[in-house]
């Protein structure tokens, strides 16, 4: 299979859409320091599999599934699939909730560390760390 | 389809059990905070966990002996509607976590009112419920979609849960935010390996997943969708290069929480990948694109000797046992991936003895951080004459991490080294019985700590409250139990694996 | 009474005396009264098992089955009934010199030491009674663990080190490799149980043999063979009680207990003489003979030179099971006993001399024997018991090692029984012969020493009395052990 033809890369679209909004997700996480910009990493992240769901459900040529009113069923329509939309429904609320509980602790960390800057909070903590109950000399004779 | 109403007529209350079992948590966390008042708080609570216990147990009788339970909710029928089926392998663990809870909520009373203000309580309460139906959830779902819709709704309430730990140490908020962007990858890659597998199959029911998959181990996108979910658990159950949410998390979160993550938390994301592994996909599948070779074998073995080396050098207890926590995951990849029933049979009870040793310990620690305000070896020196019952209860459960003769811990890493007899992997055996050895060194640096050095402090410290104590020594008595009387716990646990490794085949009906 | 009864009697004996002692923490004449009548108690128990059962092997009885194959179960054999006798009968002696020792050094905490020392007797019962490997196994940890604190008893910092090196070599060996090796042999065999002939033969064949046989020598590290002998001379930090009753009797003999369990009743003699897995094993039991008696002559420190002959005569014990032969065998299970009674009467005169003039060391000893006159004549039979002479018990054994090693055809063996006997004569009379013979160096007057508490110097005095006693029955005990090398 050569992947370099147009149809390829056209007909797959979608999906290098999804992986590059992935990547772009997952980079800002890992390289940002700034606890916000980290949330709004995987943001985008968690939007680039919304739209990886989304777009798996759409039949070609297909219309929203939705149920004729008079319940007369015509099986000549082609209709969208519905379940990835509604599961990704779920996954949205999840994602606001993770969102909110992120940034609602980002303002707690600001408030205890007065940075939201990866970096200077890590300074902070590795100097608590390396000098809490330190064992005073001479005291810890068994060790 | 017709929805299936005459179904309705004929069941009765037993019926309903496993919804029951993840509806009874789930409307009183709600329930905590609209009546709002603290001291109905922690009744409640008790009340909906003893009762989620005891539906625990009526299910694990039900289907110890190899049965399953299906329930359709809605009376919609799989594979479209959403099945819950409880099986001895989820039983067993919905067994652990109920267990657990109950116990540790008498056991959070204290423990949760002196490391939290009074205007957090009540809502402590119903999130700790909350977190416990997300697992209850996750651990009685047939549906894969289900699943990361309840490890959500678990993950969310235990990064608060966490961060409540910000009252004893600030570095709780940070521990809970590192948690928050790992777990928050590690179930978004879930999502998307699901959504390669409904792309290849259609379909989100379990048994009806593996039917589908079966002839299709060569395509890409199963491939693809398999090493999404793998790593995606693999966070949650912190495999071991994937572990580096939890030592802070565990370190810095309340005692009571720690406890009760440490012993169901990383154990139900455990059995999610026993499930996916060997129910989804087949062992066969496994076998095939060498996972095991090249991710189970080499992390779990990193794990057990790595892990178990980092936590020797702590300084602080409670970080030591989150150490020691990463190195038994270990214990029970390498009986995934011996793949044969002797390793499943020890994968599972390692999860159920590991999950009661840990929580004795912490239980333990909790109440070391109680009176004597510190985790650290140097805070806790000379202990074991002043607070004599705790200590007495954490070495039990000490020598149980180590996996001495008569202690739970000892029966599944018997198990375990049968298995890799039994394959014929002897260096593996005995890299086995090495790694307990270092357990055997950081376990007795506790020991000669509380026993052997002079108090540190001057002033009196008083043994820890009864409230506490009396949850301590029933999990530390269980670790003693569970070493020899072994009915429930190898009864569940052989159950399991024969499901398990009955593949999809154990799914049907 | 029920056998199934007096073994659960002799283990609940010892484990009811853990908690009176423990209930009776601040009464100590009730608590020591209580403990030495469960002892007295106990060894009657096992007594009676001796009167009904003799030396015939009973039905096992299974307490529960943890995992399907794999038992809790006791019953009684020779063997284990003999070490369950000496164990209890010892226990008692100790017990006494144990509280004479434990006030008149005005050592802490004795509450707990008896408890542990009990809990130590509960799990050598355990062992004794063990009607299959898993169950041994089970107590030798539980042993281990119980021991440590009695070890680590003076919470010094040379106690807390000496106890870490108990502890990691036990633990180390026993997890490390013992561990294995039983569940090897469980998943070549399918069971543990000790049964005359072996449980191996025909399943096991070629190197495998030798290399499941190492797992077990090394793995039972309470048998002390080199390299991993180095807790031994580390637990001397305890108090002499313990050095008396658990390292020279109860947990180094639980040690060889197991050595011979192993190769009487897993492997069999004749499927280990038929594969010769065991030459090895022989070779190094020499070794670590030799090695350590030249070692122990090296120690000025009384407690330690003991704890080097220890490792020492241990290794006869293995060399008798890796000689492979029915002399052999019964050579080894009867130095058990003999061993046993001279080692602890040693090592309690070495603990009455320190309780009565604190003196630890050979060079300090010099005209002691003249104030303490018992102690040392005590001291002098229990060492010509050691070096094998007549009449005394352990001249026994060392005949019967000596005929196993002519039977074997070993003949380089006999000679380094002879030579290790030499090294015994080295080592042990100075110590008598110093204490008699020659005058304290620095013209003080030994007399301002003078005998140690009756309680101390008793039970010495009585254990040297055994030692003689046993030479004129150890044909009794030879007969009564015969079973054991009959064929199955």
């Amino acid at each position: 299979m050569n992947i370099f033809t147009t149809e390829f890369i056209l007909g797959h679209i979608n999906y290098w859409l999804f992986i590059i909004l992935m990547m772009t997700g997952l980079y800002i996480v890992i390289t940002k320091g700034n606890l916000v910009k980290k949330i709004v990493g995987l943001n985008i992240f968690q939007t680039s599999v919304f739209m990886f769901y989304i777009s798996m459900g759409k039949v070609s040529g297909g219309t929203a599934p939705i149920f004729p009113l008079d319940g007369i069923y015509d099986p000549s329509i082609a209709y969208s699939n519905p379940l990835p939309h509604v599961l990704i429904l779920t996954a949205i609320v999840v994602g606001i909730a993770t969102t909110s509980l992120g940034l609602a602790l980002i303002i707690r960390i600001r408030e205890e560390y007065h940075s939201i800057e990866e970096e200077q909070i890590t300074i902070l903590e590795d100097t608590i760390f390396r000098t809490e109950h330190l064992p005073t000399v001479g005291k810890d004779e068994a060790f | 389809m017709a929805t299936q109403t005459t179904h309705h007529v004929a069941m009765t209350l037993a019926d309903h059990l496993p919804i029951l079992q993840v509806l009874i948590p789930f409307i009183t966390a709600p329930l905590i905070v609209f009546i709002g008042r603290r001291e109905l708080a922690w009744p409640l609570a008790f009340i909906a966990s003893a009762t989620s216990f005891l539906i625990a147990c009526l299910l694990l009788s039900k289907v110890i002996g190899g049965g399953v339970i299906s329930y359709q909710i809605g009376g919609w029928a799989p594979p479209l509607g959403i099945e819950y089926r409880v099986d001895a392998a989820n039983a067993f663990v919905l067994f652990l976590v109920t267990g657990i809870a109950t116990l540790v909520l008498p056991y959070a009373r204290y423990s949760v009112g002196a490391e939290m203000p009074q205007r957090t309580q009540t809502l402590f309460y119903s999130l700790f419920l909350l977190c416990m139906t997300g697992l209850l959830g996750v651990t009685i779902t047939a549906d894969a979609f289900n699943v990361f819709v309840f490890l959500e709704i678990s993950s969310l309430s235990t990064y608060v849960l966490i961060a409540q730990g910000s009252y004893r140490d600030k570095r709780a908020l940070t521990a809970s935010f590192n948690y928050l962007i790992m777990g928050t990858i590690g179930a978004t890659f879930f999502v998307i390996g699901l959504g390669f597998l409904y792309m290849a199959t259609g379909t989100l029911n379990m048994a009806d997943l593996a039917d589908r998959l079966a002839g299709q181990y060569d395509s890409r996108t199963v491939r693809a969708g398999f090493a999404f979910i793998l790593v995606g658990m693999g966070l949650k159950v912190a495999i071991f290069p994937l572990h580096f949410w939890l030592p802070n998390a565990y370190t810095y979160a309340p005692s009571a929480v720690t406890t009760f993550l440490a012993a169901t938390a990383t154990k139900v994301a455990v059995y999610v990948l026993l499930r996916f592994i060997f129910s989804v996909f087949q062992p066969a599948f496994l076998a095939e694109t060498s996972t095991l070779e090249i991710i189970f074998y080499p992390f779990a073995l990193l794990a057990m000797f790595a892990a178990s080396a980092t936590a020797i050098f702590q300084r602080d207890l409670k970080r030591m046992l989150a150490y020691s926590s990463i190195a038994q995951i270990g214990y029970m990849l390498l009986g995934i991936a011996l793949l044969s029933e002797t390793g499943l049979m020890a994968t599972i009870l390692h999860l159920f003895n590991h999950g009661i040793t840990k929580a004795a310990l912490f239980m333990g620690v909790g109440a070391y951080a109680l009176r004597s305000k510190s985790t650290f070896y140097i805070d806790l020196q000379g202990l074991g004459k002043t607070m004599p019952w705790t200590s007495a209860a954490v070495v039990i459960g000490g020598v149980s991490l180590i996996g001495v003769p008569g202690t739970a811990g000892f029966l599944s890493k018997w198990l375990l080294v049968q298995a890799a007899l039994e394959q014929g992997y002897w260096p593996i055996s005995m890299l086995i019985v090495a790694s307990s050895l270092l357990a055997v060194i950081y376990v007795w640096r506790l020991v000669e700590t509380l026993y052997l050095s002079a108090p540190n402090s001057e002033q009196p410290i008083r043994e820890a409250p009864l409230s506490m104590l009396l949850p301590l020594w029933i999990v530390a008595l269980a670790c003693i139990y569970f070493g020899f009387e072994t009915d429930i716990t190898l009864g569940a646990a052989k159950a399991a694996a024969q499901a398990l490794l009955a593949g999809s085949s154990g799914m049907m009906h | 009474m029920e056998t199934s009864l007096a073994i659960t009697l002799s283990m609940l004996l010892p484990a009811s005396a853990v908690v009176t002692n423990l209930l009776f923490r601040n009464n100590p004449n009730l608590r020591d009264g209580l403990t030495l009548f469960a002892a007295i108690a106990t060894f009657f128990v096992v007594l009676n098992i001796l009167t009904t059962v003799g030396n015939t092997t009973t039905e096992t009885f299974v307490l529960l089955e943890v995992i399907p194959g794999l038992e809790l179960a006791f019953n009684v054999e020779p063997l284990g009934l003999m070490f369950a006798i000496l164990a209890s009968g010892l226990w008692i002696v100790t017990h006494i010199y144990g509280i004479g020792y434990m006030r008149g050094n005005n050592e802490d905490d004795h509450a707990r030491f008896f408890a542990c020392f009990s809990f130590a007797i509960f799990s050598v019962m355990g062992i004794a009674f063990a009607a299959n490997m898993f169950t041994l196994f089970l107590f030798y940890e539980v042993l281990t663990l119980s021991t440590y604190p009695l070890v680590a008893h003076k919470g010094t910092l040379a106690a807390v080190k000496g106890a870490r090196t108990y502890l990691s070599i036990l633990i180390g060996t026993s997890i490390g490799l013992q561990l294995v090796a039983v569940i090897w042999t469980f998943s070549i065999a399918g069971t543990l149980d000790f049964t005359k002939g072996g449980i191996l033969e025909g399943l096991i064949a070629g190197p495998a043999v030798a290399i499941l046989l190492a797992l077990y020598a090394f793995g039972i590290g309470k048998a002390a063979l080199m390299p991993f002998h180095r807790w031994l001379p580390a637990a001397m930090v305890a108090p002499t009680p313990v050095s008396a009753l658990l390292h020279a009797v109860a947990v180094v003999k639980a040690g060889v207990f197991t050595m011979l369990k192993v190769g009487i009743y897993i492997f069999g003699i004749d499927f280990l003489a038929t594969t010769e897995a065991s030459v090895w094993l022989m070779w190094l039991a020499a070794f670590s003979i030799i090695a350590s008696s030249v070692i122990a002559l090296t120690k000025d420190n009384l407690k330690a030179r003991l704890a080097y002959s220890t490792i020492s005569q241990l290794s006869y014990i293995t060399l008798g099971v890796a000689l492979a032969t029915s002399m052999g065998v019964l050579g080894g299970s009867l130095h058990v006993v003999m061993h046993a009674m001279g080692k602890i009467t040693l090592f309690m005169c070495a603990g009455s001399i320190y309780v009565a003039t604190h003196k630890t060391n050979i060079s300090q000893m010099s005209g002691l024997g003249r104030a303490m006159p018992i102690t040392f004549i005590a001291f002098l039979i229990g060492s010509l018991s050691i070096i094998g002479l007549p009449p005394l018990g352990g001249s026994w054994s060392k005949w019967l090692l000596i005929m196993g090693a002519a039977d074997a055809g070993q003949l380089v063996m006999i000679g380094v029984l002879l030579i290790s006997s030499l090294l015994n004569v080295a080592y042990l009379l100075p110590v008598a012969g110093k204490g008699f013979f020659l005058k304290t160096p620095n013209q003080a007057d030994p007399t301002k020493f003078s005998e140690s508490p009756t309680l101390v110097w008793g039970p010495p005095a009585f254990t040297a009395f055994g030692c003689i006693v046993l030479f004129f029955y150890a044909g009794h005990i030879q007969a009564f052990l015969m079973p054991i090398i009959a064929a199955p």
